[in-house]
Formats: structure tokens, sequence, C-alpha cells
């Protein structure tokens, strides 16, 4: 499965970015064969819709989990009707919030769970 | 932590207001988002550290050579943006439904530089600002833009401080958002009051929370103390009662933030209400 | 005559100065203001019409969808999406541009309406007034002023527009054959003024300066006017006694001093657009 994980840089070290639609870069990890590639991410170019624009993109790659801070509910609405799960994470290195993710740690972002996004 | 500062009304001293608290706060970032009249630069001697092109949108542009004059592109416009295949770029909307007919593709759309956008290095902290084309569109996303540009110099105990435009429509949509709390700056008066509805109505909409301020407010104290119940009813607190102080004007007029005054009843007030805000922000210090 | 009132800054006097003009001249009032619409606070008429302000959104007809994406792809605002099993409309993104329609070849989206808006008509002494009023929440004000200018009646009118310099200014501006400039005498004032000036000559209208709370001395923006050649229509003095019966939302020129200004501000403006 793909794991998208939205990042203020294009390498493992780099620190994921808690926000969704204007990250600079998805980092993308295919678990089958334990490599990523780095998606600049076009919501960064959008006003609004930026987080419509991001999980867009994300859908196109067949990312099936998403690790960031928040979403919001506009991408949120998507990211739900795309069968995508997502999940929230501190300001970590992209390689640690990986890591989190597969012991569990990570918990997962639900419409109650968006703490100072987008409108109620 | 971010604070952004709004209104509803215009000219209610939002811009005074975020000059005097980022004078008295810490270590603070300005964004500058009343980015059709952005006056908050003015306050400061400043050194552009950086200075991009913004794209706001996108116009349609028809290539005269491949054109035939069909007026297929005339007749699905919906916005009128285009006659005897000219387009009119203070009308078209950039949304590409004339791309999509043309028999001869003729007509492509090109990004549309809207605003210089900057980084200010002041004395006290940077500001990210912009200077808008007049007539131009998206400045909702021109908003995002200045906020998202300045973010990697925030700091842990940094505040951001937005000074936002009147109004509740994109821009100010976009200078909510994503904010720990938001300052109603209000005047004592019926359209002022009708004014702070609206936008407390737009920013009940939001996570965040909402402090009021009513400036000028010895104008007419009746109006004044129609606010405050108004306030209290909404459960909302207000932080701060600033009274008319001919100094502000000359603060303006000498581009000297009001904490520079002494003997102004307004600043003294602005810091009676920092104190206030703090103590409802955090414990900790800003 | 259309006549357009604007600042560029905010609070400066467009609805003080439009409304009492209105008034003194007998012609006909729109707040275009369609955010924080306050002119009829002041004019207080009697409301006889009001209607709706819809939007058009596309709705997409599943049993026709074959999810090619085409109607995503195309548009510019991303207010449509396609989500693996289905594609989601975001409406407040919508602009109403019809591109999705035109690019699908199954003919699966229709349109539906949602409301955004209001256009309130009324009159008060046999002034004609008219607002739009955009619903709290929408982003964009536009499509409402185009609507509320769109409506009107072949009449005279003095046009209360949005602070500010962009876009909604500039649609209300499309309708107007001549404009005011109203600011104060301020640093800020003048520094948005110029930019409003900048605006307005984009339209090759004929306009002119009105400076609310002024100082009644020589100051910045008398100097630009007489600097660069604009013509200064006149003044109104700042006074306490003004302020306090804004506050109170009552109009200027229904006393007495405040009357014979306003009279002079109307012969000068009839004289200058040779109305």
């Amino acid at each position: 499965m793909k794991i998208a994980v939205s990042a203020t840089g294009q390498n493992k070290e780099s620190l994921l970015d808690r926000r969704f639609g204007r990250c600079d870069y998805f980092l993308v990890f295919d678990t089958v064969t334990d490599d990523f590639k780095v998606i600049g991410n076009l919501g960064v170019a959008s006003g609004q819709g930026a987080g419509i624009a991001a999980a867009s993109q994300l859908i196109d790659e067949n990312v099936s989990i998403i690790i960031t801070g928040n979403l919001g509910p506009n991408a949120y609405e998507l990211v739900e009707k795309a069968e995508m799960k997502a999940y929230s994470c501190e300001e970590i290195p992209v390689f640690g919030a990986i890591e989190r993710f597969h012991k569990n740690q990570l918990p997962e972002i639900n419409a109650a769970g968006n703490a100072h996004h987008g409108m109620k | 932590m971010v604070i952004s500062v709004l209104s509803g009304k215009g000219g209610t001293g939002k811009t005074t207001v975020v000059a005097a608290l980022s004078e008295l706060a810490k270590k603070v970032i300005k964004v500058d988002c009343d980015v059709d009249a952005p006056n908050l630069y003015l306050f400061y001697q400043g050194r552009d550290i950086e200075k991009k092109d913004f794209y706001g949108g996108k116009k349609a542009q028809i290539n005269g050579s491949l054109c035939i004059e069909c007026d297929i592109c005339e007749e699905v416009c919906k916005f009128g943006a285009i006659k005897n295949a000219m387009v009119d770029p203070f009308t078209c909307e950039g949304c590409g439904a004339c791309t999509i007919v043309c028999p001869r593709k003729a007509i492509s759309l090109e990004d549309e530089k809207t605003a210089d956008a900057f980084l200010t290095q002041t004395e006290k902290g940077i500001i990210s600002r912009a200077r808008m084309g007049v007539g131009s569109e998206g400045s909702g996303k021109l908003v995002t833009y200045l906020r998202r540009n300045v973010k990697r110099f925030e700091e842990d105990n940094g505040i951001t401080m937005i000074d936002g435009s009147p109004g509740i429509g994109c821009a100010v949509i976009a200078s909510i958002t994503d904010t720990n709390f938001v300052l109603i700056i209000t005047e004592p008066t019926k359209s002022g009051l009708g004014d702070l509805k609206r936008i407390l109505e737009l920013a009940e909409r939001f996570e965040t929370q909402v402090m009021v301020c009513i400036n000028k407010y010895d104008i007419n104290q009746e109006m004044s103390s129609q606010i405050e119940d108004f306030a209290k009813e909404q459960k909302l607190s207000v932080v701060g009662k600033i009274p008319f102080d001919k100094k502000v004007m000359e603060s303006v007029n000498s581009l000297r933030p009001i904490t520079e005054f002494r003997d102004s009843p307004a600043r003294k007030a602005i810091e009676e209400m920092w104190i206030c805000m703090n103590r409802i922000m955090t414990t900790k210090d800003f | 005559m259309k006549v357009a009132i604007l600042s560029g800054k905010g609070g400066t006097g467009k609805t003080t100065v439009s409304t009492n003009l209105a008034m003194t001249l007998g012609v006909s009032y729109v707040d275009c203001d369609v955010e924080e619409p306050n002119g009829f606070i002041f004019l207080n008429p009697s409301i006889q019409k009001c209607e709706d302000v819809f939007a058009e959104y596309p709705i997409i007809d599943r049993e026709k969808c074959e999810l090619c994406g085409a109607c995503a792809k195309v548009c510019q605002f991303h207010a449509l999406a396609k989500a693996g099993k289905e594609i989601v409309a975001f409406e407040k993104l919508c602009h109403d541009c019809g591109a999705c329609k035109l690019v699908c070849k199954t003919g699966a989206i229709a349109y539906t309406k949602r409301s955004i808006g209001k256009l309130e008509s009324g009159s008060v002494k046999d002034v004609n007034c008219y607002r739009g009023i955009l619903n709290v929440g929408e982003p964009m004000a536009v499509p409402v002023i185009r609507r509320l200018l769109g409506n009107l009646p072949e009449e005279d009118h003095f046009i209360d527009c949005p602070p500010g310099t962009s876009c909604n200014v500039e649609s209300a501006l499309k309708y107007a054959t001549a404009a005011i400039l109203v600011t104060e005498p301020s640093e800020f004032g003048l520094h948005d003024l110029k930019m409003a000036v900048e605006l307005v000559k984009l339209f090759k209208i004929p306009y002119g300066i009105i400076i609310n709370k002024d100082d009644e001395k020589e100051n910045i923006v008398k100097s630009y006017c007489r600097e660069n050649k604009i013509l200064l229509y006149g003044t109104v003095p700042y006074s306490m006694e003004a302020a306090a019966f804004y506050s109170k939302g009552m109009m200027l020129c229904d006393d007495e001093f405040h009357k014979r200004i306003f009279d002079q501000l109307a012969n000068k403006i009839k004289e200058a657009f040779a109305w």
C-alpha cells in the first residue's frame, strides 16, 4: 500500500508538515517496494480548494494512508469518500512518522478531530 | 500562536492596534492581510528582503493568428468577457470554458500576475505584505500565500499577528482560518454593531476564540454599552475599551506606533488590553 | 449618471457621503458593500421588494457518470474532485462557469442552485434605495454585486462601493459613468486614495475627490489634489457632533449646518458632471 506524508522537505529526514493543503511536498512510500517518491503539492498554488487539490493528487497516486497534522473539512470529505484513512502526527522527521504509524501510535483523523481548520 | 485582528466594518482601527500590540509583544511576525489597502508597513522603516511575483488567477488569451472569429467563445462565456474575439481581462474569470469550445484551439489560459509579495525586515520582526494590482481578483489566495510565506520564521513562544481587511468575504475567511484567536475591533456606532454581528457570525464557524475591543468607545457611551451587552449575551470577552484620542491621528500621520506617545490615553488602554489578552491566551508571557 | 463612490481605505465616509448626497439630490441610492451594507441604517427606507440571489453549482448524475474525471481536471477552482467511486462537488468554490458541463461526454452534469445572498429595494421620501446582502460564510461578493447592479432600472444612481481596490470595487465601477473618491486627511487615507485613483483611471470616467473628516487646514490630500490636478469637489469638516450623529445612525443632512454643506457639494458635483 502507499502511505503519503505531508513534508517540509524532500527526504525522509525532513520534518512532517502539519498542514495538509499547503505543505510543500508529499513523500509517498510504497510498502511493497520499500521505496518512496517525492511529489510537489499542487495545493500550494491554489487559494481556496488547496486541500482538495492536494487530496486529488494523492487519489491519483493511489495512496491509501495519509499522515499529516490536520485536514480541513473539504479535504476530509474527499479523503473519506475516496476511502483513504488519515492519521495525525506531530512535527517529527518523516521516517519517524512512518515508524509511529506502523506501531499504531498515531491517532486517526476524523471530522471531530479538526483543531484549527476550516469551517464547521 | 496566531492572532487575527479583524473588524467587519472598515476604519475601526485595526492597523493602529496591530502596530501597537506588535510593539508590546516579545517575538512577533506581522502579516498585512488587508491586501487591497495595505497600511501596516508604513509604520516601519523596513528593508525588503524578498520580493516575489504572485499569480492570483488566470486569464484567457486568444491567439489572433489561429482565431476564425466564429464567436462560439463569446456565446459560451457566462461572464460576458469576450466580445468580437477579444477578451476583457477585467471581466474574465479564468474558468477556461472558452478554451474547451474553441474549434481551432486558439485560446489558452495564462497565469496572471496580480501582486508583488514582500517579506520586509523591520527592527521588530518581519512583515509579510503585498502590493496588489488594482482591480485584481484572488485576494483570498494572496492572503493565504502571505500567511504561508512567513511561516518559516515562526518561533516557539512567538506570535503571528494578522492585520485583516474589512468585510466578510474570501480575504477575511482566509485570515480567520487556522488561527488561535480573533480580535474584533469595533466602534460604538450603529454601523459598527451591525457589522460586528456579521463578522462574529462568520468567526463562529471556525475553531478560533473571539475577543472584542471597542475603539473610540467614548464617542457614544450608550452604543458602547449596547455592544458590551451584546458581547455578554454572546459570552465574548471585551478585552479592551480604547478612548478617542487625538494622539492616534498624530501617530498615524507621523507614521509612529501609538506606543511611542507618552500621555496617550489610547496607548494606556491598549497596554491594558494586552495584559487582559495575555490572561486569556495563555499562562506564558508573550 | 451612475456615480460610484469609493475610497480604498475603509471607514473614510463613503456611506455618509453617498446617503447624504442621494437625499440632497433626490437621486437613487445603491448599497454595493454587500459584505457589510450599512446605508439603510441611515436612510431607513420602507422595503418593498426582497429576492434571493442564487448561484448555480453542478450535480452529478451517478448513473450517467463514467468517472472519467474530466470535469474535475477542467475545473480551475477545485470545485470538483474525483474520489475513487464518485465525483465530489464543493459548491462554495464553484464559480458557475459551465466548463464542467462542456467537457462531460455522457451528459452527467446538471446544475442546481443555492442562495448566496439577497437583494432588497425600497424608498424613502421618493428616493429609491437598493442594496445587496451577501450571506455570511459565502466567500464571493462579486456575483451578488453583479446581480444588484444588473437589475437596476434606468435612472441616475449613487453607487456606494465596498472598501478596497480589488475585484469587489472593480465590479461596481464597471457600471459607473463617473466616480467620487472619499478620503480622510491622513497618511493612510492618502496612501489608499492613490490606489483608488489608479483604479478609477483604468475606467476612463470623470472623477473627483471629497475629503471627509477634514481638518479645515492645508493638508496632504489637498496638496496631492493640487499637484496632480485632481478636482476637489469639497470637504465635510470633522466634528465630534457629526461623529455622534453618525454613531446614532442619523442622516447628517437633517442638521442645518450639514445640510448646507451637502447642498454645496451637490451643486459642485452637478456642475462638474454637467448633470
